[in-house]
């Protein structure tokens, strides 16, 4: 098969694969119809996460057609799936209490000990994505192994909604969902989201659906700010306004009860310790830049609360542990428990009230998938989502 | 108490036995070095001649009980056990352990039940004459708050001194304690999901 393949920083290539099989009882076997480019991917494509090999399959949002199934598996073949991108077993302590990003035993063992070195406890297998997760490869390819295929997918029953429409059930639509509730927004809330991409634009949705009263939405890429504006948002462009004093006029002398940073650990800005990071970065002893989150931190109320979907890695310096404490906010964070929020989201769109399509500037075939990363990364203000569709 | 004849069999197992002990609860000579932590974790290895490593594991299901079972057939084992390549039962209590070994194709370890507690714990300890002087115990009890059964593998070793074989050796010296505790966790996903997660995207079909 045909699969988009990591080959080093910022080298990705379409490369011809052996087919995945059954390997496990309860495995399927998905031929891929749609799958996505992420802003996590960008950090794979910028080699900031630790862990990665040439020959890596990338890919982590993707859905498509059963093809074959497991003696334990519940799926049929022909069914249509959305996968999540986190792999969970549905059985241990954590997937029982629906922390399906924290399972115990998707990370194979002998992969899993280097994300137990970084973070204490290792993390659960991720498609596409790091060997710290598991190495899995991913689903930017005509083909995927989904393990726990009886926990993971949901079957998508309705075929008059077409793929664009559900296919970010797998990651982001959730993702933004998460950092919305995380956000425990109360009625009258103004809510401030760093980044524009897709996760802070659904999370922006999702905070309004949670009745947020005002939503502030925060990058410098205009066209982003647009589609913003387009749910119904406040925008701020930080390479424009002093962000801070500008929030705090906004919201009358207090700061907004609730900030999500949906940009993570490749913030852009010219703060003097964000540059320094970015030298880390590059000379690759890897600080994480935070500088979007140092941000919030300072432009949050007192007692207000942080939600962080943006992924951190890693360390990261001259953080403002003070602001923290001192005013007492509350952090809610994590890689998202996708299978937690999968039917209720299938809901929200089936009725309306949630809408995914807006976000989708291109849609290119698999083999064009290496122009895709390149324009994502570098054309952030146009390329805002780009959907890669094998077999076309 | 008879008294210890060194190398036999059983002197080795009781003082293992002890080391085990000691392993499991806070050490005799160090108290207040480990408080209620087990006395592995102390911050050495070696207990006497012997290296003891070791691991707990939340078990969520199924049954304590099923899960004692389960390890109780030690033709079982080499299904999470990375590097038992089988386990045969032999007559008196005893199994032999077919271990792979680098460099040759295997080295067989001939073991005996050292104790056992229905439902709670499983010991084991090579026979006099063995190629590797070792000892193992598997302890299940119930986990707090409902969560199931902690799993505890300890396993003690002589490490090879310079009559032992070379290829026992390397053995030994493929991380015991990342073997031990590698197992285990197989053990606990094979248990909790029926299968032991891969992301190999197939089986590797053996050349003919
Ligand atoms: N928690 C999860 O499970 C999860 C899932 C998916 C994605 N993510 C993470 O969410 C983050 C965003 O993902 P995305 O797909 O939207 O990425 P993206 O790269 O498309 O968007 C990031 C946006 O942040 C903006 N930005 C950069 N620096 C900023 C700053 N200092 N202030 C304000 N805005 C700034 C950029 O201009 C860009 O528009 C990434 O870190 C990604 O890894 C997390
Ligand atoms: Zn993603
Ligand atoms: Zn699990």
């Amino acid at each position: 098969m045909r699969a988009l393949t990591y080959h080093g920083k910022k080298d990705v290539r379409v490369d011809t694969h052996p087919d995945p099989g059954i390997v496990n009882p309860r495995d399927a076997i998905i031929k891929i119809t749609a799958t996505a480019i992420c802003g996590s991917d960008l950090h794979l494509y910028d080699g900031v996460i630790p862990g990665l090999m040439a020959g890596d399959i990338l890919g982590h949002e993707f859905m498509g057609e059963v093809v074959e199934t497991g003696p334990g598996s519940t799926l049929k073949k022909g069914q249509r799936v959305v996968v999540p991108f986190t792999i969970s077993c549905g059985s241990c302590f954590f997937c029982e209490k629906q922390q399906y990003s924290a399972c115990d035993n998707s990370n194979p063992v002998e992969k899993r000990e280097m994300s137990e070195t970084l973070y204490g406890q290792p993390m659960s297998g991720l498609f596409g994505y790091s060997h710290m997760t598991g190495g899995y490869p991913g689903g930017q390819a005509e083909y995927v192994r989904v393990p726990f295929s009886d926990v993971g997918p949901i079957v998508i029953e309705n075929d008059d909604l077409e793929d664009e429409k559900v296919l970010f059930l797998s990651d982001i639509l959730p993702t933004g969902w998460m950092a919305a509730e995380n956000a425990a927004i109360e009625g009258g809330d103004t809510v401030a989201v760093w980044g524009a991409g897709p996760v802070g634009l659904f999370a922006a949705q999702s905070a309004k659906v949670m009745n947020a009263e005002r939503v502030i939405v925060i990058d410098h890429h205009p066209h982003r700010l647009e589609l913003a504006k387009g749910l119904g948002c406040e925008t701020l462009n930080f390479r424009e306004v002093d962000v801070r004093e500008a929030l705090l006029e906004m919201t009358g002398g207090i700061g907004p009860d609730a900030v999500i940073d949906a940009v993570g650990m490749e913030a852009h800005g010219f703060a003097i310790d964000n540059m320094l990071d970015v030298a880390k970065q590059t000379v690759g002893i890897g600080a994480d830049r935070a500088s979007a989150l140092k941000q919030a931190l300072l432009a949050c109320r007192k007692g207000g609360r942080v939600s962080i979907p943006g992924v951190y890695g890693g360390m990261t310096d001259k953080f403002p542990l003070g602001a923290l404490m001192e005013k007492g906010l509350k952090i809610g964070t994590g890689q998202t428990h996708v299978q937690r929020f999968t039917h209720l989201l299938l809901g929200l769109i089936e009725e309306g009230k949630i809408d995914t399509t807006f976000l989708i500037s291109h849609r290119l075939p698999l083999e064009e998938a290496p122009d895709g990363y390149y324009n994502f990364r570098n054309y952030q203000n146009e390329w805002t989502k780009v959907v890669l569709k094998p077999g076309t | 108490m008879k008294a210890p004849k060194p190398r036999t069999a059983l002197a080795i197992g009781a003082a293992a036995i002890g080391l085990l002990a000691l392993a499991r609860s806070s050490a005799r000579d160090a108290p207040a070095a480990t408080g209620d932590a087990p006395g592995r974790t102390a911050r050495r290895e070696r207990f006497g001649r012997y290296r003891v490593v070791g691991k707990t594991v939340t078990v969520a299901k199924p049954s304590r009980a099923e899960l004692f079972d389960f390890w109780r057939d030690f033709t079982n084992l080499p299904a999470f056990m990375e590097n038992l390549n089988a386990v045969r039962p032999l007559s008196e209590g005893r199994w032999e352990w077919e271990i792979v070994a680098p460099g040759e194709t295997s080295v067989t370890v001939v073991t005996e039940i050292a104790s056992e507690r229905a439902g709670e714990l499983i010991a084991w300890r090579s026979v006099e004459g063995s190629r590797i002087d070792t000892e193992g115990r598997v302890a299940f009890r119930d986990a707090p708050g409902g969560r199931g059964t902690q799993v505890e593998l300890v396993v003690a070793y002589v490490p090879p001194a310079g009559q032992a074989g070379v290829a026992i050796a390397k053995l030994l010296q493929r991380e015991p304690a990342q073997q031990a505790r590698r197992d285990l966790r197989r053990f606990k996903a094979l248990m909790e999901t029926g299968e032991i997660p891969t992301s190999d995207n197939r089986i590797e079909t053996e050349k003919a």
